[in-house]
């Protein structure tokens, strides 16, 4: 099982898209390493032949009929957009 | 005979129903209350008086025209503010979302409508649910009605002390990892949280995707099958919805076959148990004794890695569902953004706050390559196990009986370290990982008042008999009948 030690936080928030503080980055590594030191505990248990479980009542496959339905209207969908123009969300430039 | 707007929705629905109250008095009886508990507790996020009023008006035309929807027709039920209402805010607590406005209803909150309810206010929480004491709730937190110098329980807070102070008749909540319980059993009321599938989550701002259920807060058993019946049932919205008939629970309160050999798992009256916590739930499994049941010791041995295993999949899930949070379709954007990777990055670090970007961070790592299988994935075999543990108690017993928090209600500011916080959970967690249901009831108080719930743990999909159980409880003891001097 993985060491607290390992937990690199500034690679971890780049993968997250989080811009953290060096305060943050101090704190949140601090308080991690020990949640993570209570975590090593779960390398005691034999897992052996045991399945993952995603869901506790695992269910498959939900179809849906492939059919259009009324949706929210561009003005909706729109509504908490922080910027927009022409019926498009506004975002920097992101192909030079 | 108490105020109002401190009565169950069975006492109200039959004061409506006999033409000696309206909607409209009820709703401005609770309007009234919450202005003038707001103050101590702030249990609100946002209320729309405007609005409530409007619904109680149709409610009444309704009831006029011979068209009542049932027993929740014109009763005000207060929603965590994390649940969708078209046109009103949706905050999840969080500075992110702080002017975001529903542009849709939840199917709870149709449901709600269809049955009649007079829809009160967005109830105060957790930021995204994330917390057991509402302290991380970036509106500031919320106080609980019987001293406000301590928590309300989290991270539905907001929803249980509202309901405790008579700002709402009844509350939905949401439970990821005992975010219904504790915070009913802190505050004085009854919580339950239903299996998962059971009711819908379309509409629920995403926490933990395989262990959120939302689930009704309210003052009685009898209350909780109310509203559990009202928000419960299939939705194709929602794809891991059951899909069976939903039974008639209120019938079943009183049924014969009610759950006769109950299991007190030993794992959870160890170190860490309040003394009086541990007094009052002893008193209640006498009860259930003397009635007969056959009350048994049993064990979860995997009960001590509940909390990591939790705290690895409650993470990983919510990085992956808080990843849609990035300042470009909705939520808050971050003013100077160089490129569309800082606005993303900005925007994260502006809008979320300190316990999120721990669990993101967290997450983001046990889900990291090289961490996978070491955390992730041996969690979710861990999960495996600790879902047999119950399964396998189910052979031998109906229902298992146990404290729903470790301790009483605990000071404002009193646990400042993440893992003191979370392991408040302890006996809360188990069932959300085991998908199990569970409801959580008033079982005494302690000597300085502060109220203590016990928590009754059910076989999946059994509510009826767990409600039954805990209806059967509630018969014979009237904490409920207890309010807060506000």
């Amino acid at each position: 099982m993985s060491q607290p030690t390992e937990l690199n936080i500034e690679h971890v928030a780049r993968l997250a898209r989080l811009r953290l503080t060096a305060e943050e980055e101090e704190r949140f590594g601090r308080q991690l390493g020990e949640v993570l030191h209570h975590i090593e505990q779960l390398a005691k248990v034999d897992i052996d032949h045991v399945e993952p479980a995603a869901h506790a009542f695992p269910i498959f496959n939900i179809w849906a009929e492939d059919a259009s339905q009324p949706a929210l209207s561009v003005e909706r969908a729109l509504r908490n957009a922080p910027a927009q123009r022409d019926q498009m969300v506004v975002v920097p430039k992101v192909v030079d | 005979m108490s105020e109002i707007y401190h009565q169950s929705i069975g006492q109200l629905a039959a004061a409506l129903s006999a033409r000696r109250l309206s909607s409209v008095e009820l709703t401005q009886a609770v309007i009234a209350r919450t202005k003038a508990v707001e103050p101590l507790i702030h249990a609100f996020n946002s209320f729309d008086e405007a609005g409530a009023l409007a619904e109680a008006r149709a409610s009444d035309s309704r009831r006029s025209a011979g068209q009542s929807r049932g027993l929740l027709e014109g009763i005000p039920v207060g929603l965590k503010d994390v649940i969708a209402v078209d046109g009103q805010p949706l905050t999840a607590s969080s500075r992110i979302l702080s002017n975001f406005v529903s542009p849709y209803d939840a199917t709870v909150t149709q449901k709600l409508r269809r049955a009649g309810a007079v829809l009160w206010g967005r109830l105060n929480c957790d930021e995204f649910a994330m917390g057991s004491s509402t302290e991380n709730s970036a509106f500031g937190p919320t106080s609980n009605p019987w001293d406000t110098k301590r928590v309300p329980g989290g991270s539905s807070g907001g929803s249980a002390a509202a309901l405790a102070a008579g700002a709402a008749i009844a509350t939905l909540g949401s439970d990821t990892g005992g975010s219904i319980r504790q915070p009913a059993s802190f505050c004085g009321v009854v919580g339950i949280k239903p299996t998962y599938g059971l009711v819908s989550r379309y509409g629920l701002a995403a926490f933990a995707s395989s262990l959120d259920q939302i689930g009704p807060m309210t003052r009685t058993v009898e209350d909780a099958a109310t509203m559990l019946a009202a928000i419960a049932g299939h939705d194709e919205r929602d794809s891991t919805s059951y899909s069976a008939v939903i039974p008639d629970y209120h019938a079943r309160l009183i049924a014969p076959n009610r759950p006769h050999k109950l299991g007190i798992p030993r794992e959870y009256f160890g170190a860490g148990l309040d003394p009086e916590v541990g007094a009052a739930v002893e008193k209640a499994i006498e009860y259930y004794r003397a009635q007969g049941c056959e009350v048994k010791p049993v064990s979860l041995p995997h009960t001590q890695y509940c909390l990591d295993t939790y705290y690895i999949i409650a993470t990983a899930e919510a990085s992956s569902n808080l990843a849609r949070y990035d300042g470009v379709r909705y939520g808050m954007r971050a003013a100077e953004a160089a490129d569309i990777d800082d606005l993303y990055a900005r925007s994260r670090a502006e809008g979320f706050g300190a316990e999120v970007k721990r669990r993101i961070i967290l997450g983001t790592y046990v889900l990291s390559s090289g961490y996978y299988d070491a955390f992730y994935l041996r969690a979710q075999k861990v999960r495996t196990l600790i879902r047999e543990d119950f399964l396998k108690t189910y052979q031998e017993v109906d229902a298992l009986i146990t404290p729903t928090s470790p301790v009483p209600a605990f000071k404002l500011g009193e646990k400042s370290d993440p893992l003191a916080m979370y392991l408040c959970d302890i006996y809360t967690i188990g069932v959300n990982l085991a998908g199990l249901p569970a409801i959580s009831v008033p079982c005494g108080f302690t000597a300085s008042g502060l109220p203590i719930g016990m928590q009754l743990i059910g076989q999946p999909f059994k509510e009826a008999d767990l409600l039954a159980a805990a209806h059967r409880y509630e018969q014979a003891h009237d904490w409920y009948k207890r309010h807060p001097s506000l």
